[in-house]
């Protein structure tokens, strides 16, 4: 059976029983569990979905990210999206708390539309990648100093506590509002990763001999940009900071596969979502005082350890 | 009819005109920095010349598609890097690119270029159990796959021992026997002088010589460009250059 089958049978199994699970357990052959419906439809099924969004996008644009980059430890973030679309965010805080919850997914999504546009206009004329990979890690590193500003003169203790809560990444509480705004702008990104997947494995042989194949570096930059961007950009705006997914499924997916790019896209944009479906029902019946963990922080515990093996492995092979 | 027109890259090389043919295979040579790689890339199409033009059949190659002059130019880079331990046959296919066609006709053509290349056996090989000469033949078979008219190769025969030198040159100028056009940049001035039809010798950046190798690569040129004191000896097809 195909990676691709295996993926989506994967799926098919796993999001009804990740609906099943969390402080209420509900047991479809159990005694009937009261506001069973209110708690499927309207608490877990946006919240799943909203998993297996942003995991499908996570997954692709790591792939994506390690085709371009042609290197195995790129991630989405690597581009300054997520934290100007972070610093977007913890700019609504100032807004007040009524405005706040409307206004910081669309501050989020200016943010990242904000950072592509920088992107672009820096690089997006060479297409060069070293470039642009300069220009990202820049535009990281001057929206994480602004956010951290913002942090530090955040107008009162309770907007300091829920500007951190909410760098840290979760899907609790998300809703239909959520899936709404996230899944277009995420199938968007898709589209346009999928067709810069050809150029992608053409970068497989080096910038020139790419060239040569018919790729052109200026419509693939772009792609990219509005790809990764949108994706990131998205995610960021409903659910906070989510990393390692990008930069650790591509790995989990690439043996299985003949190893270009283009081949690594789907499967990783399947094992991203079931990721993050898994992870996001493991944070919620995890017992933990204080509440749920937050998704963003059992990513990164899991995905360090990863990275840090990675590491090694490439060590040995350059030995 | 490739042709270079007077192109002039500022630093590399300067109002350069050479015409190559299909049919021939064709030696770029000369001294490190002369601007051998820098010609190679602008006749394909990768480098636009700040004066000056390029054309394929008298028509300037930046009024060309990407595509179709993706089809009609192959391109072999001199670094062999390769990102991802792709196998042989996935290597070759990436060669199909340009070509809008079906999977039945690119595994032909890949199949036919790997059977140039000698490859079949090893098809389904990842790309870091092979030697340096498998590798140098699978990325050549990438470029055949991809069955253009032009061939253009910057120093193919640098990493491989005698005998596969022999062989991949001696290959290359069958493919240009069946009319395609072949374009090496090489070092080794003996295997230009036996191997080729035609070539061009580069000098500063600007054309030193040029013609049958016997009068492009003869002793004098050799004195004047690099500087020192040579004789050729054996038979025609055989010769060996001596210090």
């Amino acid at each position: 059976m195909s990676l691709t089958k295996t993926l989506i049978l994967a799926l098919i199994a796993t999001l009804p029983l990740s609906l099943l699970a969390g402080q209420v357990w509900i047991d479809p052959f159990g005694p009937p569990v009261p506001n069973a419906t209110a708690i499927l439809m309207e608490l877990r099924l946006p919240r799943a979905i909203l998993a297996l969004i942003l995991g499908a996008g996570l997954g692709a644009a790591g792939a994506a990210m390690q085709g371009y980059l042609r290197n195995p430890l790129a991630d989405p973030g690597l581009f300054g999206i997520a934290p100007a679309a972070a610093l977007g965010a913890v700019l609504s805080f100032y807004a007040g708390f009524a405005a706040q919850a409307l206004l910081l997914p669309l501050l989020a999504l200016i943010g990242a539309g904000g950072a592509m546009g920088l992107l672009a206009l820096i690089a997006g004329r060479s297409g060069g990648i070293a470039l642009f990979t300069l220009a990202g890690m820049m535009i990281a590193s001057l929206a994480g100093a602004l956010t951290s500003l913002a942090i530090s003169l955040s107008p009162n203790p309770f907007a300091l506590s829920d500007i951190v809560t909410w760098l840290m990444g979760a899907l609790a509480d998300r809703g239909w509002y959520e899936v709404r705004l996230a899944a277009p702008l995420t199938v968007l990104g898709l589209v346009a990763l999928w067709r810069a997947a050809p150029s992608l494995d053409a970068l497989t042989l080096g910038e020139d001999a790419a060239r040569s194949l018919g790729v052109e570096p200026t419509r693939l930059l772009w792609l990219m940009i509005v790809g990764v961007g949108l994706i990131v950009g998205s995610g960021v705006a409903v659910a906070g900071m989510i990393g390692f997914v990008g930069l650790m499924v591509p790995h989990f997916v690439r043996p299985f596969t003949d190893q270009r790019p283009s081949a690594t896209l789907v499967p990783s944009a399947l094992a991203g979502a079931l990721l993050l479906l898994i992870a996001d029902c493991l944070c919620r019946i995890l017992p933990l005082a204080g509440g749920e963990l937050r998704l963003g922080i059992a990513l990164s515990l899991a995905g360090a350890p990863f990275f840090l093996r990675l590491l090694l492995k490439i060590r040995r092979e350059l030995a | 009819m490739l042709e270079a027109l007077g192109i002039t890259i500022p630093g590399r090389v300067s109002g350069v005109t050479a015409q190559l043919h299909s049919g021939r295979l064709t030696a770029i040579c000369g001294p490190n920095g002369a601007g051998k790689s820098t010609l190679l890339s602008a006749l394909a199409g990768l480098i636009v010349p700040d004066s000056g033009t390029v054309t394929l059949l008298s028509k300037p190659l930046d009024q060309i598609t990407p595509q179709e002059r993706a089809c009609r130019i192959g391109y072999l880079p001199q670094s062999a890097q390769v990102a991802w331990n792709i196998s042989v046959r996935t290597l070759a296919g990436l060669g199909r690119m340009p070509h809008r066609t079906g999977d039945a006709e690119n595994a032909r053509a890949v199949d036919e270029a790997l059977g140039l290349m000698q490859l079949e056996g090893m098809a389904d090989r990842a790309l870091s159990d092979l030697s340096g000469g498998e590798r140098a033949r699978a990325l050549m078979a990438r470029v055949l796959a991809t069955q253009p008219q032009w061939i253009l190769a910057d120093e193919p025969l640098a990493a491989l021992d005698l005998a596969h030198q022999q062989a991949l040159a001696a290959r290359l100028r069958a493919l240009s026997a069946q009319g395609r056009g072949v374009v090496v940049v090489v070092h080794d001035l003996a295997l230009a002088m036996n191997h080729a039809d035609h070539v061009i010798v580069l000098d500063k950046g600007t054309v030193a010589a040029t013609g049958a190798p016997v009068k492009a690569l003869s002793e004098r040129v050799i004195a004047d460009v690099w500087g020192l004191q040579t004789q050729w000896v054996g038979e025609p097809g055989h010769r060996a250059l001596v210090m």
